[in-house]
C-alpha cells in the first residue's frame, strides 16, 4: 500500500510538471549552444607585403593581382628618387577550396615564372573550440628565365628553378593586431658554387595594426638563418586600404623582388644606406564559381 | 501487486495525455534568411542557411537567432567587409527576432492550407533593438508548418555606419525568412 501512496506522490508531481511545461516561455528560454567561430580577416589580403599572409581567397574566386615595385630612394633626383625605374608582377590566384588557393605570377624582375600552392591545416577558432592560431602551408615553384651571360657551363632547365616551403603561423590577437611567423626553407637547383649550400633557412615575422575600420597597417620581416653573402635581411612597412572591392597596399621595402627567392635571399637593398623602394599591390576579386548555398537563390 | 501495475499505468496514461495537452512547440536550426541591400550594379546579398528558430502553438510566442559570421556571399571579400567593417561581428555575434504570431488562434496546424499570419516583435542586429511589424504566412503541410516573410529594415537604424551605405549599400535591406519546422 505504501508503494501505491507513493507512486501517487510522484504522479501528482508529473502532473504538476506537466502542468508547468503547458506554456514555455520561448524569450526567457537560453540558448547556450556553442557555436564553433571561426576567426576570419586576420589580414586583410593574402599578402602581408611580398610574403604570403595566412588568409586564402575564397572558395570559386579568381583574384587578380598586380604588384608594383618602384626603384630606390637612394638612386637620386636623376631618376627621379626611384620613380624612373620599376619592377612588377602579375599574378592569378584561385581558390579551388575555402582552404585550398593556387596561383601562378610573372615577374619582370629577372623574367620569373612563379606558382603556389597554400592550404590552410589549422583554423583558428573561438566559442565552440579554442585554437589560438591558424597554420598554413604554402610550396611555391620559381623558375627564372632571364637568360645568364655566357659562360663555359650551358645550365639545364632545371637549374633554372627554385623552391620554398613555408609553414604560416599567426594569430588575430583581436580585431586591432595580427601577428604571423612564417617558419621558410628556400631551395636553389643550383648555386653559384660548390661552398654555398642548396638550402637557405629563414623565419618572417608580420604584424598588422588596425588604424581605423578601413585601414591598416602591416610589417613584415624577415631574418635569414642561412645567408647569402652580399645581401641584406628584407624590411617592408605598409599600408592597407580597403575600398569597397578591392585592397589596395602601400608600402616602402628594401627588396625588388616579389618571389620568396628574390625578395627573402637577395634583397640587395639596405634600409641604412636608403635602398627604399615604394611600390603597391591591387587587387581585384572576381566569383567565377558561386558558393553552392547561393546557386539556386532567386532574389 | 495488481494495484501497483495498476497506479503505475495511471502514471503513464496521465503522463501521456498531459503531454499532448502542453503547449507544442514548433523548431528548426535550417531556416533560411535572405538579405539584400545592393544599391547599385553590385549585388550585395547574402543568405544564411542555420537560422535557428521556435515558435509556441498556444502562446503565438516566435524566436529567430542568426550568427552573423554565417551570411554566404557570393564574393568572399564581401564576407569579410560585412563581418569586419559593417556588422562588427566579433562585437555582436548574432542578430534575432522575439515576437509573436499575432493571429496564431487562426491557424489550424492540423489542416493543411496558407494561412496569413502577422508578426509583431523586437529585431535585434548590431546591438541595437528596433520593433518590427510584417504580414508573412504560414503554410502547414503535413501538420509541418513554413513560415515566410518579407519585410524591409533601415539599415542607419541599427547604428550601422559605413562609407557605402547609401550608394553601392541600400539605404534599406530587404530580408526574406523561409523556415520549415519540424514538431
Amino acid at each position: 500500500m505504501r508503494i501505491i501512496r507513493y507512486l501517487f506522490i510522484v504522479n501528482f508531481l508529473l502532473l504538476s510538471v506537466w502542468g508547468i511545461g503547458q506554456n514555455i516561455d520561448l524569450f526567457s528560454e537560453q540558448n547556450n549552444d556553442q557555436n564553433p567561430d571561426i576567426i576570419t580577416g586576420t589580414f586583410k589580403s593574402t599578402r602581408v607585403v611580398n610574403g604570403q599572409s595566412i588568409e586564402n581567397v575564397g572558395a570559386g574566386v579568381l583574384d587578380f593581382r598586380i604588384s608594383h615595385r618602384f626603384g630606390a630612394l637612394s638612386q637620386g633626383s636623376y631618376n627621379l628618387f626611384g620613380l624612373d625605374q620599376a619592377t612588377m608582377r602579375i599574378g592569378l590566384d584561385y581558390g579551388l577550396a575555402s582552404r585550398l588557393t593556387v596561383g601562378i605570377g610573372r615577374s619582370t624582375y629577372q623574367k620569373q615564372y612563379d606558382a603556389f600552392l597554400k592550404i590552410k591545416l589549422l583554423q583558428q577558432q573561438d566559442g565552440l573550440k579554442f585554437i589560438p592560431f591558424g597554420i598554413s602551408y604554402v610550396a611555391s615553384t620559381m623558375y627564372k628565365s632571364l637568360k645568364n651571360a655566357p659562360t663555359t657551363y650551358n645550365p639545364y632547365v632545371s637549374d633554372k628553378f627554385s623552391f620554398a616551403h613555408q609553414l604560416i603561423i599567426a594569430s588575430k590577437i583581436n580585431d586591432y593586431l595580427s601577428i604571423q611567423f612564417s617558419p621558410t626553407l628556400v631551395h636553389y637547383n643550383l648555386v653559384d658554387s660548390a661552398k654555398i649550400p642548396n638550402d637557405f633557412k629563414s623565419l618572417g615575422i608580420s604584424s598588422r595594426i588596425r588604424i581605423s575600420k578601413r585601414v591598416n597597417v602591416t610589417s613584415e620581416y624577415f631574418y635569414r638563418i642561412d645567408k647569402l653573402a652580399g645581401y641584406y635581411n628584407p624590411l617592408s612597412l605598409g599600408i592597407d586600404i580597403e575600398t569597397g572591392g578591392h585592397v589596395f597596399q602601400l608600402h616602402v621595402s628594401n627588396s625588388t623582388g616579389m618571389t620568396e627567392r628574390t625578395f627573402i635571399n637577395e634583397t640587395s637593398g639596405s634600409w641604412a644606406k636608403g635602398d627604399l623602394c615604394f611600390g603597391f599591390n591591387i587587387t581585384r576579386a572576381f566569383t567565377i564559381r558561386k558558393p553552392k548555398e547561393l546557386r539556386d537563390v532567386k532574389w | 501487486m495488481k494495484s501497483i501495475i495498476k497506479s503505475f499505468c495511471l502514471i503513464v496514461f496521465t503522463a501521456i495525455s498531459m503531454q499532448s495537452n502542453a503547449q507544442k512547440v514548433f523548431a528548426t536550426k535550417t531556416g533560411q534568411l535572405f538579405f539584400n541591400a545592393s544599391g547599385g550594379i553590385e549585388k550585395i546579398a547574402a543568405v544564411n542557411n542555420q537560422v535557428d528558430s521556435k515558435f509556441g502553438e498556444a502562446t503565438g510566442q516566435i524566436i529567430f537567432g542568426v550568427l552573423i559570421k554565417g551570411f554566404k556571399f557570393e564574393n568572399q571579400l564581401m564576407e569579410d567587409h560585412f563581418n569586419e567593417n559593417y556588422m562588427e561581428s566579433s562585437q555582436f555575434p548574432k542578430a534575432d527576432f522575439k515576437g509573436y504570431i499575432k493571429n496564431i488562434k487562426d491557424i489550424d496546424f492540423s489542416k493543411d492550407g496558407k494561412y496569413p499570419a502577422n508578426f509583431d516583435g523586437t529585431l535585434t542586429i548590431h546591438g541595437v533593438a528596433q520593433k518590427v511589424t510584417t504580414v508573412g504566412q504560414v503554410e502547414v503541410i503535413q501538420g509541418k508548418p513554413i513560415i515566410t516573410g518579407e519585410f524591409s529594415v533601415k539599415i542607419k537604424d541599427f547604428g550601422i555606419k559605413g562609407l557605402y551605405i547609401g550608394e553601392k549599400i541600400a539605404n534599406e535591406a530587404k530580408i526574406r525568412v523561409n523556415c520549415k519546422y519540424q514538431n
